[in-house]
């Protein structure tokens, strides 16, 4: 899936000079499907920055057309008593979690697709519906989706949602990383609206740099680990915590690409056609000895 | 005795208080497959957002999947390994499978969200989709499946058309083309015997392939990167006995005697069948040294021991005795656990082994699901009444009904 195109190439050049100069997104904007673009985006999140304001909820909502009550009932702390999850109406969630050593300052941390390089979901999707754009974003087709789900038994992070009180067309839902709303240079709302900058949005490649960067820095404000780095096959989406992300229910996940050996025992099966067409000839062998065989029948 | 044997239709009539019970279940498991188009598939099934898939996937698709395997494994001994005393059980099996996939796929139409877009795997490739494997071969064997079945309904025909009113100056028409239909298919049928085997060998190992990509989400007793063997090998395994179970009732449904010569022969071939699942399952448990998670006593461990020791182990030692082999109800019970077995197993890798990281609600099957369920089952088991009695299916003793014997390969 990862392959470095010609083009791709070309493009790296191009956006490497276009992100220096701080129009990072302009040149990573042309649609290709399915392609690990090296200048693809992504963001830093740094939970020991995030207030837990709710704000990116809102902003989420009302850049996805999702209804929402106003900003003001985003104040509402009682939220945080049950752990929540995204879901076909709410894309992003924020959850909080207490700080052992400062108990008035409590962890929040924002939940939505981790966009991964490697996709689980657009591996198993039975018809392409889901895609990694070159910008990063893994984004989901409705014109393809015939609803089976299988996305989300694949995803290791739990995260498309499906409208199943929907008769007709139902959704899949999940965080598209504002991709129509970036190919206008807007950034993600999410990104846009929060007020203490604890969502950085920026080249992949170069927020896992800064990342790493702050943890050597500051390594008593962070644990020596940015999720997301190296977890299947990594994700454009960063982590950065003050404590052990099991602390943060963040799933535990190897450093193998999301979609696992199942690719490989997927092409091993058929390799070209091989062992079916093999088996369809050693079949029709067997028959045709079988009928030629005098009749004698009894096998034992 | 075997060689003398006939398949003809049953001269039975079709409603018993049995069949009435059927037909209320079936009626009952209609209204909620109603529900499910008027108010989408959570006005009817529990499953959410962290159980995708619930017992419509488990049992209606992946254990109907392994259950008609009885259909290419008596394929493959009748007609490739040409066994001439298995041919009496290889147009029932063949009837199951075809009924019992044609239910897959009804399966699949009413758990998919959009499910007047189930042709689009046809046309919107994903060759790295492990369902998308799944659904072309199934979509293929479906079709093959109804190819192969063409015969009986010729033999059903050929020199007995007659239509009705004024469609009756078609009889001669049709008569042709019935005969040029049996000339062609009885040349051309062991292309699609064999695709059938080939078709069938892909996706019941493709639908073990399925929960691989579910990683850490799936209970690492079941999660394992040789599932597809494991499907197949179990697929493989319940196919006799299957046969066995079926023929069974059948016999006793319509008063006729079980074909024991036949049916404890492919007893006797179960076992070491069974034996190679076996051998496959515990390897599998002790290379990657999953036993431990059997220390402890949860839902998790007692759901794997029953699959083992219940669904395989006893019904093994069953199959290696030669009393079992000779007495129907033994013979019936061990078939019967066996299928229920790998019913278990499906279930238990699609539902029970399912455990996702964040889980809100845990999935118990409704009373709206496990109807449709039960009303698919209902309505397939009266299809295939109604097909016996229509179609010569079961073999009877060769003096009876028709004499005609025209398919060098029959089923």
């Amino acid at each position: 899936m990862a392959k470095l195109t010609r083009r791709s190439f070309l493009k790296k050049s191009a956006a490497a000079g276009a992100a220096l100069a701080g129009f990072p997104a302009i040149a990573a904007q042309a649609e290709e499907i399915n392609v690990l673009s090296p200048d693809r985006m992504g963001v830093l999140v740094d939970t020991t920055v995030c207030i837990g304001c709710r704000s990116c909820e809102w902003a989420c909502k009302t850049a996805h057309d999702i209804p929402t009550s106003a900003i003001e009932t985003y104040e509402d702390r009682s939220v945080f008593e049950k752990m929540r999850r995204p879901d076909e109406t709410s894309l992003t969630v924020v959850n909080r979690y207490e700080n052992p050593d400062k108990k008035q300052l409590p962890y929040s941390v924002k939940v939505q697709c981790m966009h991964c390089d490697h996709p689980a979901c657009v591996s198993a999707c039975i018809v392409g519906a889901l895609s990694k754009q070159e910008n990063g974003a893994v984004i989901w087709d409705t014109e393809k989706c015939i609803g089976c789900r299988y996305c989300m038994i694949a995803c290791p992070f739990q995260i498309p949602s499906f409208e199943y009180h929907k008769p007709l067309y139902p959704s899949i839902r999940k965080c598209d990383f504002c991709f129509e709303r970036r190919k206008t240079g807007k950034l993600p709302a999410c990104v846009g609206i929060c007020p203490v900058e604890a969502l950085t949005y920026g080249p992949r490649e170069e927020l896992a740099r800064i990342a790493r960067d702050r943890v050597k820095r500051y390594p008593e404000r962070y644990v020596n680990h940015v999720y997301g780095e190296y977890e299947v096959g990594g994700t454009d989406w960063l982590y950065l915590a003050g404590v052990d992300f099991a602390a943060l229910q963040f799933p535990k996940l190897g450093r193998n690409q999301a979609p696992g050996v199942s690719e490989s025992i997927q092409h091993g099966i058929f390799a070209y056609f091989v062992p079916p067409a093999s088996l369809y000839a050693l079949l029709g062998v067997l028959m045709w000895i079988s009928k030629n065989r005098p009749d004698d029948e009894e096998e034992d | 005795m075997v060689h003398f044997m006939k398949p003809a239709p049953m001269q039975k009539k079709f409603l018993t208080p049995g069949v009435i019970a059927l037909l209320v279940l079936a009626a009952n498991g209609l209204v909620f497959l109603a529900g499910r188009f008027l108010f989408g598939i959570g006005g009817v099934a529990n499953l959410n957002n962290q159980y995708p898939w619930g017992i419509w996937i488990a049992i209606d698709v992946a254990g109907g999947v392994a259950l008609a395997a009885g259909g290419f494994v008596t394929a493959a001994l009748g007609h490739v390994m040409n066994r001439e005393q298995y041919h009496a059980v290889v147009r029932p099996a063949l009837l199951t499978a075809m009924l019992g996939y044609t239910f897959v796929a009804i399966g699949v139409a009413i758990d998919i969200g959009r499910y007047y877009y189930i042709w689009h795997p046809l046309i919107m490739w994903n060759g790295s989709s492990a369902l998308f494997e799944v659904g072309i071969c199934v979509t293929i064997y479906v079709n093959v499946l109804y190819i192969e079945f063409l015969p009986v309904v010729v033999e059903r025909f050929l020199g007995r058309v007659d239509l009705p009113g004024f469609l009756s100056r078609f009889n001669m028409l049709a008569e042709r083309l019935l005969g040029m239909l049996d000339r062609g298919l009885s040349k051309t049928m062991f292309v699609f015997i064999i695709s059938g085997i080939v078709l069938s060998t892909l996706h019941q190992s493709s639908l073990g392939t399925l929960m691989v990509i579910a990683g850490p989400k799936m209970h690492p007793l079941w999660q394992t990167p040789v599932l597809p063997l494991l499907f197949l090998l179990s697929a493989v395994s319940v196919g006799f006995p299957m046969v066995i179970v079926e023929s069974m009732l059948a016999a006793r449904s319509f008063g006729l005697k079980p074909e024991m010569e036949v049916l404890s022969k492919l007893g006797r071939l179960t076992a070491p069948l069974l034996g190679i699942y076996l051998a496959f399952k515990i390897g599998d448990m002790f290379i990657r040294e999953t036993f431990v998670y059997l220390g402890v006593f949860n839902t998790v461990s007692v759901m794997f021991m029953a699959e083992v020791l219940i669904g395989i182990v006893l019904p093994l030692r069953m199959f290696l005795s030669r009393s079992v082999l000779k007495s129907p109800p033994l013979l019936f019970i061990a078939s019967l656990l066996v299928v229920l077995g790998v019913l278990l197993n499906r279930v238990n890798n699609f539902i029970i082994a399912y455990t996702p990281p964040y889980s809100l609600v845990t999935y118990v099957p409704s009373v709206g699901e496990i109807s449709v369920t039960v009303g698919f089952i209902c309505i397939l088991m009266l299809l295939y009444r109604a097909a016996v009695i229509f179609f010569p299916v079961i073999s009877l003793p060769d003096k009876s009904l028709f004499p005609r014997e025209k398919y060098s390969i029959r089923g």
